[in-house]
């Protein structure tokens, strides 16, 4: 909800993502899909739409989307029908490009997402399509001519619709993590925003709680949360001021403007494209098998969801907690492997305490983690069986981060092993309640809060190394006595 | 001057000749690149290939030397201009794709290279097939080899397939290919004389045929009688996975389908073929092909087939619909002819006024129009349902029938100029044709008879989706009981 001058406005917000599908061939043509090749060498004949050639589905692309489909709880379509959307421009060769308009091949579904309140909100899919990518035009190569390199044309993408569900930027950040974690879990998009594997368009408007949905604008192409979530704040709060100030909202497609984080108009409602859909003649329907469909939702991975369900119940997480580890696909594996065998609690702790940290100053992926999760474990492990206290081990941790090297090795090349010889323990504790005879008087005098300052005493002298459950088992006696 | 007598073989017997070592594939060949030569005057070949065709030709008859031969080893073929052959200019009669020679073969002519076939070059159309009178082309109008006697006037050879239909007429091709979208191949073989089957959608790939109207391309063999229809037939013939639309269907000899005996077979006659204006010497010829074929022992059989009166307008909203959208690709940006403008709009705009004749343009403006926002359910979609109901009227009628006896077309052949000035009067040459085509039904054209004009003209036997054996077998019965072996007034090797 936004307070506007005149009241409170509510947000509206339905997205468009377009997810390219991970596959080593483009949607018609056998051509190769890989990320930064020299311009136009992953270009067949029929992805420049030489004549007289045609397009031949790929079938694994489909089965991806279907698997999209399933993972977004959404009913998959038996047949579905790929159109011809027509238009002009240089990076779009055939003219038209290859789409699923009235009859898509995935219908409706639905994401749950985890407010960061702890709600849960439910947000409907109203379709996903298969369709082709357009090629690219560099207008930045020549002073006057432009470039077009179409390795991207035919690439497969998923568009995935939301329905107007979405009521504020940050829901819309939520929605598009989960909707991409979904995917990465698939292994149907890599999710990849800066290589534009992920895009998004934002249908926004505004309206009186209450009311009728207002006109809304477009905005196209956006590619990170981050200007999702800035294009949207300013989107809401330029038409919450024209409605304000008595005037209406045009329907527009707009662009966002990354330097200065404002929208600005691409075409208005009367420029906009006719583009004469109808069934692409090339292609005969999509026709699904259930039984294929069977299969493929058999062979479904645990997602998110159902992740975070077990690990509440399996390893007694907070949803919290499992909440964050969910979140990434590797996170999960990599906290499995840590908590596999021993306290969940403590290996949850440390993935998302310690490890989260250095993980987040080193601006790396969990996967290129300098400590493998064995070795965390390890260090787990340590700690469970006396060799080190929790203190020590943060010091270990931070060796393990530097280095890479294993925790034992660590301890032993560093005396770091802690010491639980009840005789030396006693000794030190000996020694300095002797050399703080005034203290100790004031502490037998009531003053309680002083037991922590003759732990700090006793741990220093044995350079943090005496256990821990041990001192204070030793001072207190000591101190009562 | 080659032996002129080795261009009077038909396919079947140069076949025969080549097998027995009584002609070489190289002598076969040097003779049909001589009449390509001579019928120059008649426009048929865009691009003549001859030093392709005499390599090709000693490769065969390498093979035939080791007894290796292939189908249709040495045996000289034209190829509509719409096919892209790897290497070798392909126009479809369009300016817009000046200089453009495919890095690739299409699917049909690699099949008949593949059976050892040779290319003589590449024959005139109307420009992207779009036509009946093969005068649209930008390389300029093909000639019917045939005149009325008495009548200097050069006369149309019928269209698009205009130049295959005269070069196999003018005996400077023994086989050629066609593509049929409303009647290309079957109204230009009864106007030469010569025999055009369009095959069932989906028996012949379209891969690599440059695209006019996807769901109705249909590409298929022209020839001089229906055996070497049904040789060529075979070769062009085959599932293709590089076209979606494809019949996975295996492909029957359609030689062997040939017995003569047509005894039982029930061949139906559409009432809604009789059309107003018709002329009578064409209702008469096709009450003569009734009698053959009862003759014969087929029984006739009057059937309805009333959607007929809807297939021309259902024809021409579907085909220029997707005419429009398969043209798109011509812009300027890839291959072919760009003029350059100041924007990019212009250059689209330059090069696509320049690059299109008007009939191009007058199809893609049709085409876009019924495609646009508002009146894309009117005509479009209405044209759609209309064409399943079309096709269900076929279906029905193959419940009581085996093959369907019709004209190909409402007249003989005409003249250069006669009918361009009104593109209406233009499309009604394919009143005969379209309706089959939109059910994607095969369908030949047989030449029969000559008008009172002394042209030719031919009847049409549509039949079953898939049963090219029961209409080539028809068409055959008729092909002997018509005896046509008349021969147009100017055909290579000078024999009149």
């Amino acid at each position: 909800m936004i307070e506007g001058r005149t009241g409170p406005w509510e947000t509206v917000i339905g997205l468009e993502v377009h997810a390219q599908v991970i596959s080593k061939a483009k949607l018609f043509s056998g051509a190769a899909t890989d990320f930064g090749a020299e311009p136009n060498t992953q270009v067949s004949p029929v992805d420049a739409a030489f004549p007289g050639l045609l397009p031949v589905i790929n079938r694994f692309c489909v089965e991806q989307a279907v698997k999209t489909g399933l993972g977004l709880d959404a009913e998959i379509k038996l047949e579905s029908v790929f159109d011809r959307k027509n238009y002009f421009y240089p990076d779009l060769p055939a003219g038209y490009q290859i789409s699923q308009y009235q009859q898509p091949v995935v219908g409706h579904g639905k994401v749950v997402l985890d407010m960061p309140d702890g709600m849960l909100r439910e947000i409907g899919i109203t379709r996903l399509h298969l369709e082709q990518d357009a090629g690219k035009s560099l207008h930045d190569q020549h002073p006057s001519l432009s470039y077009v390199d179409l390795n991207r044309a035919g690439i497969a993408l998923m568009e995935i619709v939301s329905e107007p569900d979405l009521r504020s930027p940050e829901e819309a950040g939520v929605y598009l993590r989960k909707l991409r974690s979904i995917l990465r879990y698939l292994g149907t998009c890599d999710g990849n925003m800066e290589e534009g594997s992920l895009r998004c368009d934002c249908n926004v408007s505004v309206r009186r709680p209450g009311e009728p949905f207002g006109t809304r604008c477009e905005i196209k192409n956006l590619n990170s949360i981050r200007y999702v979530m800035q294009a949207i704040e300013y989107e809401a709060r330029r038409q919450i001021e024209i409605l304000e100030e008595g005037g209406a909202i045009e329907q527009q497609t707009r662009l966002f403007d990354v330097g200065r984080s404002i929208t600005r108009p691409m075409r208005s409602k009367e420029e906009a494209h006719d583009y004469r859909y109808f069934p692409d003649p090339d292609l005969m329907p999509l026709v699904l098998d259930p039984e294929s469909v069977a299969r493929l939702r058999a062979e479904l991975p645990e997602l998110p969801d159902a992740k975070k369900t077990r690990f509440i119940s399996q390893y007694g997480l907070s949803p919290d907690d499992a909440g964050v580890l969910v979140a990434e696909k590797e996170t999960a594996l990599f906290f499995e492997r840590v908590a596999a065998g021993r306290d969940a609690k403590a290996a949850a702790n440390w993935v998302m305490g310690d490890l989260f940290g250095a993980l987040n100053r080193l601006d790396v992926d969990i996967e290129a983690s300098p400590v493998s999760a064995e070795q965390l474990g390890a260090l787990i492990d340590l700690i469970a069986d006396g060799t080190i206290s929790g203190r020590l081990a943060k010091d270990v941790f931070a060796e393990m981060i530097a280095t890479g090297a294993d925790p034992a090795a660590i301890v032993a090349a560093k005396g770091l092993r802690q010491v639980s010889d009840e005789g030396v323990i006693s000794a030190t504790i000996d020694a300095v309640l002797e050399e703080q005879a005034d203290k100790v008087a004031e502490y037998r005098a009531g003053r309680d809060k002083l037991y922590g300052f003759f732990v700090g005493q006793v741990m220093r002298a044995t350079q943090g190394k005496a256990n821990p459950a041990l001192v204070n088992q030793l001072l207190r006696k000591k101190l009562s006595g | 001057m080659s032996d002129p007598s080795l261009l009077r073989l038909t396919l079947a017997e140069a076949r025969d000749g080549l097998a027995g070592k009584s002609v070489s594939a190289r002598e076969l060949t040097a003779a049909y690149n001589d009449a390509v030569a001579e019928i120059a005057p008649l426009n048929a070949y865009i691009t003549p290939t001859p030093e392709r065709a005499l390599a090709m030709a000693e490769a065969s008859d390498r093979r035939l030397a080791r007894g290796e031969a292939l189908p249709l080893d040495g045996i000289p073929i034209a190829i509509k201009d719409l096919y892209c052959t790897k290497g070798v200019l392909t126009t479809a009669a369009s300016h817009i794709l000046d200089g453009f020679h495919p890095p690739y073969e299409s699917t049909v002519t690699d099949r008949l290279w593949q059976s050892g076939a040779v290319m003589l070059g590449k024959t005139n159309l109307d420009e992207f097939a779009m036509g009946s009178s093969s005068t649209t082309s930008y390389y300029g109008p093909v000639e019917n080899p045939w005149r009325r006697p008495g009548d200097n006037r050069p006369l149309v050879p019928g269209g698009s397939s205009g130049g295959s239909a005269a070069a196999v007429a003018a005996r400077a091709a023994l086989a050629a290919t066609g593509t049929d979208t409303g009647g290309s191949i079957r109204q230009p073989a009864s106007y030469c004389g010569i025999v055009g089957l369009k095959p069932t959608y989906g028996r012949c790939s379209r891969w690599g045929v440059v695209a006019f109207a996807s769901s109705l391309d249909h590409p298929g063999p022209m020839t001089r009688t229906v055996r070497d229809a049904a040789i060529m037939l075979r070769a062009m013939s085959g599932h293709d996975p590089r076209d979606s639309t494809s019949a996975l269907m295996p492909v029957p000899d359609f030689e062997a389908a040939l017995t003569g005996d047509v005894r039982g077979l029930r061949v139906g006659i559409p009432k809604e073929y009789r059309v107003e204006g018709m002329p009578a010497e064409i209702e008469a010829l096709w009450e003569q092909g009734v009698e053959w074929l009862r003759a014969a022992g087929v029984k006739p059989f009057e059937i309805s087939l009333p959607m007929t009166k809807y297939a021309l307008p259902t024809y021409y909203i579907i085909a220029p619909a997707e005419a429009s959208s398969n043209l798109a690709r011509y812009d300027g940006v890839r291959f072919g002819l760009r003029v350059e403008g100041d924007t990019l709009d212009e250059m689209y705009e330059l090069t696509r006024a320049a690059g299109f004749g008007a009939e191009v343009r007058r199809r893609v403006l049709i085409g876009t129009y019924v495609l646009s926002a508002g009146y894309y359910d009117a005509y479009y979609l209405k044209a759609q349902r209309v064409r399943t109901l079309i096709a269900r009227d076929f279906a029905t009628a193959f419940e009581r029938v085996d093959g369907i006896l019709t004209p190909p077309a409402p007249s003989a052949a005409f003249a250069i100029g006669e009918k361009s000035e009104d593109p209406i009067a233009m499309y009604l040459n394919d009143v005969f044709t379209v309706p089959c085509s939109l059910a994607g039904l095969p369908a030949i054209s047989v030449p029969a008879g000559l008008s009172r004009d002394g042209l030719p003209l031919g009847l049409q036997i549509i039949g079953r989706a898939f049963d090219e054996e029961t209409v080539l077998r028809i068409a055959e019965v008729l092909e002997s009981a018509a005896q046509f072996r008349h021969l147009p007034s100017f055909v290579a090797g000078g024999a009149r």
